[in-house]
């Protein structure tokens, strides 16, 4: 615990108190108006009666929260049984995004902390590399990404030719190409918060516990680990939640075969359906379990500074 | 390699990270290698060569819709620069406020609040604010697009800052406070520059936030202004041409270029 | 951080003036990106001393979505596909054309003159024209193609090698010329029997991609798929072996149309636009740059010479009827949306 605090795991402090409200009112303002207030309204919208083509009719009604819960038959005159048609999509997105997650941590931490550990003046530009391919169009580089793992694209004939493999392997449009397509679309938001953490610790900790724990793997585990939670977190937040409500990259890499949330929800005001209390609803749903996933965590981070002061 | 030499007792290297990150790289760059040379293509195909040529990079200076993709693509990058830096400064101002400023009950709820931007799909964004802007008599134009970018930038911003500062003791604000230095002055002399990797991390993660947005772009941006991504996704009426792959090339270009500048500028300040 | 900041605002503070250089008439047009050759809207500028704003959309989805959240009111005219017409006009978002208003509309050709989607012409005026069919790559199957069953009970060589489109309404469209029965049929027995093929014909295909139909086939991704014509023919140009179908069973056609929108900020110089674009040198042009059909008479010695002998745009003597998708009523549009679900949980 103390090693954790000394090494910065969360240095929470109160020099700037007195400020507090002015440095937080910015982020308050900007947000309440242009985030929190249309949430307000689609939260309404959740609860109203659907216009025919798009736009709602200002009516209650709780028809888009039914459509979701409730099974009512292709007519939907059925007797109403449990539908699992959207929680299964969404149980489908919330795997996939875990999984491209910890397909980023894998990948994305040893970056980081390559990154982080070369000498200082050389370090912005590695930070650099790893956002420069994020310039070029997310359409072009997914198409790219796509012919290059295609049956008979580059990367197969590679491996057929230095004979690791007798058949192509088929990646695209399969579940892993879904998850490739969000590892990709989210990569650096997963490295820079690990770097900008790792950067920051004190090495001659790790070096005091290899001594006395002898290995290295140890160390990085036990101490340097905690001491870079934070980062870890926030990486692991900004793929993981925007991931479940992402479909364009996986769609194109996936096949589009199945809906992911994002694309159930975008089907709603932009397609056929025109259904927008159902988008809202669905929309409300995906938020109130992610907030209460990252409010619980901050909880929880809150409870562990209690402990510790 | 002098870091080589010394591995086996550098606590600071492991075995393995190295190949990881080339790999990560290889990963992030070969699709991007794919764009460059199709962007040669003597075809108006994105898959099948059929030699080299220039042609789609003349198309991008001299073809018929050169004029929009040039206003395109300095829309997006002026907006992503604003967008990115007003953002960044407001989360930095936020971190503060957050890892600094104590203990305070609406600290969770501002964390949520942050972090709406990111829980919001953004096809629902689009669509509420685009209301939202009708409904108070906001013009949409090249201003809408902006606060848009600013508001979903901010938690891309926030993360990693916050993430920064929860990293550094506040005994260096302490000593210079204790040294007599005013609190502002201890937060631009002292924090700041301590935060500095953060803030560039978030900048340059709300920069290609921004840059690469296409879904709430293309309902509040007004007529006639256009940024790349509602451009490329907008041509679906005549398929995607390689000139896209040309402007993409020179962009990473551009970009390229920037990074060996600095390189050598920072190689120069080690010598010193 | 100063200075990058001071630069931003002096670009920002440019691209915002170069917006604001409005001259007295203006014309706001709401179109496809890439859908009509710059010269010709500098052309009609000049003719009538008018400044043209262009705003794109990327499906008409998109365009009634942003229409519906405020929009309607700040432009003078859009060009939306057959359907979206008559939902437009249903949703009274369209403005009336007096007769007399437009001294072209005689150019119309007769058979574009009063289509279901509008019927009289009343708010719109045609722009381009074609199909959406499917393609079939002829290295892999070589037997006859010009059947729905490519699709729906695709022979061994391409099952499992189908892309279709993402959108519901071309795959719904296309299963019900499939099966024989109308479109919008409210017949239960029908839509139980149009659910069942899909979601049995699912497992034949690979993929679900609009935005990269064309590049799909010719990469070889799909041995077969679900395209508009003019893709198609783009297709065939950068080298894939694709032939394109016209299957006996019928096929989707589709409209482009410019349609006068509701409280058009420039009515006359929106009127002035169609007018313009009715003239067959015009829009000609048009067709030029975008390879697909006009609707206008006398268009055809203005025509590149290669269009007329595009295999897209002459259907063999067997095909079956060109059809446009129909808009449905509520009730049917519901069971659709649930099909279309069913089909991709």
């Amino acid at each position: 615990m103390a090693a954790g605090a000394a090494s910065g795991g969360s240095a929470t402090t109160d020099t700037y108190k007195e400020a507090r409200t002015w440095l937080l009112l910015p982020a308050w303002v900007t947000l309440t108006i242009l985030t929190l207030a249309p949430v307000g309204m689609m939260l309404i919208y959740s609860f109203l009666t659907k216009e025919f083509r798009g736009g709602v009719i200002w009516e209650f009604s709780l028809a888009a929260y039914d459509q979701f819960f409730f099974d009512r038959g292709l007519f939907g005159d059925d007797p109403a049984k449990i539908e699992w048609t959207y929680i299964l999509i969404f149980w489908r997105s919330i795997w996939q995004a875990g999984a491209a997650t910890i397909l980023s941590l894998v990948i994305g931490f040893p970056t980081a902390y390559f990154i982080a550990t070369r000498p200082e003046s050389q370090r912005p530009i590695w930070v650099f590399l790893i956002t420069i391919p994020y310039w070029v169009n997310l359409l072009i580089r997914t198409v790219s990404m796509k012919f290059l793992l295609r049956d008979n694209g580059p990367f197969n004939d590679f491996l057929l030719s230095i004979g690791l493999i007798d058949s192509p392997i088929t990646i695209v449009n399969t579940n892993f190409a879904v998850q490739l397509g969000l590892f990709y679309s989210y990569l650096p938001f997963m490295v820079l918060p690990i770097y900008a953490a790792v950067e920051r610790y004190n090495f001659s900790l790790s070096e005091a516990a290899a001594d006395l724990y002898a290995t290295k793997w140890v160390a990085l585990r036990r101490i340097l680990l905690p001491a870079v939670k934070p980062g870890v977190i926030a990486g692991c937040i900004l793929v993981f939640v925007p991931s479940m409500g992402s479909f364009l990259a996986p769609d194109l890499l996936g096949g589009a075969k199945n809906f992911m949330i994002g694309s159930l929800i975008e089907e709603q005001f932009k397609g056929n359906a025109g259904n927008w209390p159902f988008g809202a609803a669905a929309s409300m749903i995906l938020l109130t379990m992610v907030l209460i996933l990252l409010m619980a965590y901050a909880r929880q981070q809150a409870k562990a500074e209690n402990a510790e002061g | 390699m002098a870091t080589a030499k010394s591995a086996k007792f550098d606590i600071k290297s492991y075995k393995g990270f190295k190949a990881i990150t080339l790999l990560c790289l290889f990963v992030l760059y070969a699709p991007l290698l794919v764009v460059t040379i199709y962007s040669f293509n003597a075809s108006a195909s994105l898959t099948v060569w059929e030699g080299v040529s220039l042609r789609w990079y003349a198309d991008v200076f001299t073809g018929p819709e050169s004029e929009k993709f040039k206003l395109a693509a300095r829309n997006s990058f002026v907006i992503a620069i604003v967008a990115a830096t007003v953002s960044t400064t407001i989360a930095t101002l936020a971190a503060t406020g957050m890892v600094r400023g104590g203990k305070f009950k609406l600290r969770t709820v501002s964390f949520g609040l942050i972090s709406l931007p990111l829980m919001v799909p953004e096809i629902v964004s689009a669509v509420a604010i685009l209301i939202f802007f009708n409904s108070i008599g906001f013009d949409r134009g090249i201003m809408t697009i902006l606060l848009a970018h600013i508001a979903f930038c901010i938690p891309f911003a926030y993360l990693p800052i916050s993430a920064r500062m929860q990293g550094i003791e506040d005994s260096y604000e302490q000593a210079a406070m204790d040294l007599y230095a005013t609190k502002k002055q201890a937060f631009t002399k002292i924090l700041i520059p301590l935060m500095m990797p953060g803030i560039i991390s978030g900048f340059l993660l709300a920069f290609i936030v921004s840059l690469d947005d296409f879904i709430i772009t293309n309902f509040v941006k007004g007529a006639g202004v256009e940024t790349l991504p509602t451009a490329i996704f907008g041509a679906v009426k005549q398929g995607i041409k390689p000139n896209i792959m040309a402007i993409s090339t020179m962009l990473l270009g551009v970009s390229v270029v920037m990074v060996t500048i600095s390189y050598f500028v920072s190689k120069s300040d080690n010598t010193k | 951080m100063k200075n990058l900041m001071k630069g931003s605002a002096a670009a920002l503070a440019l691209t915002i003036g170069a917006n604001a250089a409005l001259a007295e008439g203006d014309l706001v047009i709401y179109h496809w990106f890439e859908y009509m050759p710059q010269e010709l809207l500098d052309k009609f500028a000049e003719e009538h001393g008018v400044n043209v704003t262009l705003d794109t959309y990327d499906s008409n989805e998109a365009m009634l979505a942003s229409l519906k959240a405020g929009a309607l009111g700040t432009y003078d005219v859009a060009v939306p596909g057959d359907y979206m017409v008559s939902i437009m006009g249903g949703e009274g978002m369209l403005d009336t054309i007096a007769d007399g208003e437009l001294k072209n509309k005689g150019n119309i050709k007769a058979e574009w003159a009063d289509p279901s989607f509008d019927p009289g012409r009343q708010s719109s005026i045609p722009y381009q024209w074609g199909s959406t069919s499917f393609a079939v790559n002829r290295d892999v199957y070589q037997g006859d193609i010009n059947t729905t069953d490519i699709l729906f009970t695709p022979p061994a060589e391409l099952a499992g090698k189908i892309n279709m489109l993402d959108g519901q309404g071309e795959v719904i469209a296309m299963a019900s010329l499939h099966l024989g029965i109308p479109q919008c049929s409210s017949d239960r027995e029908q839509l139980k029997a149009l659910n069942a093929l899909l979601q049995d014909a699912k497992q034949h295909w690979v993929s679900f991609n609009s935005d990269t139909a064309k590049e799909v086939l010719v990469s070889g991704d799909a041995a077969a798929g679900q395209i508009y014509d003019g893709f198609s023919a783009k297709a065939r140009e950068e080298g894939a072996n694709v032939e394109y179908a016209f299957p006996t069973q019928g096929y989707v056609a589709w409209m482009d149309n410019v349609v006068l929108l509701k409280d058009a900020p420039n009515r006359e110089n929106a009127l002035k636009f169609m007018d313009f674009l009715l003239e067959p040198e015009n829009i000609a042009a048009v067709t030029n740059f975008a390879r697909y059909n006009a609707g206008v008479d006398g268009v055809e010695e203005f025509l590149d010479p290669s269009l007329a002998t595009q295999p897209e745009n002459n259907p063999h003597a067997d095909a079956g009827p060109g059809v446009f998708i129909e808009v449905c009523t509520e009730e049917v549009q519901a069971v659709y949306d649930q099909i279309w679900t069913n089909l991709k949980k």
